[in-house]
């Protein structure tokens, strides 16, 4: 028997996924987006994985969807409202059924409905010292990875004033 | 508790739905929504495992807090993009970007 919170977290990150994709508005869109990250956050949660869960609503709502929000004010206009899809729309929504019932069917007839939930052992002070010891390298290496891309970003959205002004002169 | 099973399925539901909009939408900001929703997935999926394996252990975790960090870079980038396209060309539908295809 499944859980009611689990059915309640999948309608909720489910449905906003799907409104984040079609709202019109596309601001809002970016809200639903995040109230389906927020489920994620959750799902999370329900898997025990609290640590994780933390770090998701610290990084995705704090800080992505800030991002994001920012962006579609910066860029903004009335016109993306009215794109119309037609026929790809009736192709899209086909490789989605395609999918999702193809995948469906192999989970489901997999060995995999057959798992029991074995009692965690999980504490977070053990993601911590896998952190620090076995994967440290990578930790530097994912710093180093952020690091390059907020450099990146930067460059990529300069402002070069100095080029601007002189082709306002010439 | 859930099984691992439906963890399994709502991550394919939620991979299915961020297929489509890759797929339809052409509005940049869209695109890169959908490729939230599928790192999402995948994140689900990773922790799913991590906790309903014969022994739990917590590689799966930490693997998906590396997970989450790539793709705020990645969206840093995305959205860095988005606005020198937009300065480009004062539109951010990937259908408007011509001079970069061949």
């Amino acid at each position: 028997m499944v859980d009611p919170a689990f059915i309640a977290v999948s309608v909720i990150t489910i449905g906003s996924a799907v409104v984040a994709l079609e709202f019109r508005e596309i601001i809002y869109g970016a809200i639903a987006l995040a109230i389906s990250l927020l489920g994620i956050a959750m799902y999370f949660v329900l898997l025990e994985a609290t640590f994780v869960a933390m770090f998701q609503i610290a990084v995705y709502i704090g800080a992505v969807i800030v991002l994001v929000i920012f962006t579609i004010m910066l860029v903004r206009r009335q016109a993306w409202m009215a794109v119309p899809e037609g026929k790809r729309k009736i192709m899209g929504v086909v490789i989605m059924f395609i999918t999702m019932v193809g995948l469906g069917a192999i989970f489901i007839t997999s060995g995999l409905t057959g798992w029991h939930v074995p009692e965690s052992t999980i504490t977070f002070t053990q993601i911590g010292e896998q952190m620090l010891t076995y994967y440290s390298p990578v930790l530097i290496a994912m710093a180093l990875t952020l690091a390059a891309a907020v450099i990146g970003a930067l460059v990529l959205a300069k402002v070069d004033l100095g080029a601007k002004v002189d082709g306002g002169n010439s | 508790m859930a099984a691992i099973v439906d963890y399994v399925i709502v991550s394919a539901i939620l991979l299915a739905i961020g297929i489509y909009g890759l797929t339809v939408k052409r509005n940049f900001i869209r695109m890169l929504f959908a490729i939230e929703i599928i790192i999402n997935a995948a994140n689900l999926n990773l922790v799913a495992f991590s906790r309903n394996l014969p022994i739990p252990n917590v590689t799966g975790q930490t693997l998906t807090l590396f997970s989450i960090a790539i793709a705020a870079a990645e969206v840093a980038v995305g959205l860095a993009l988005i606005i020198v396209a937009y300065r480009l060309y004062r539109e951010i539908d990937v259908k408007e970007f011509r001079s970069m295809s061949g």
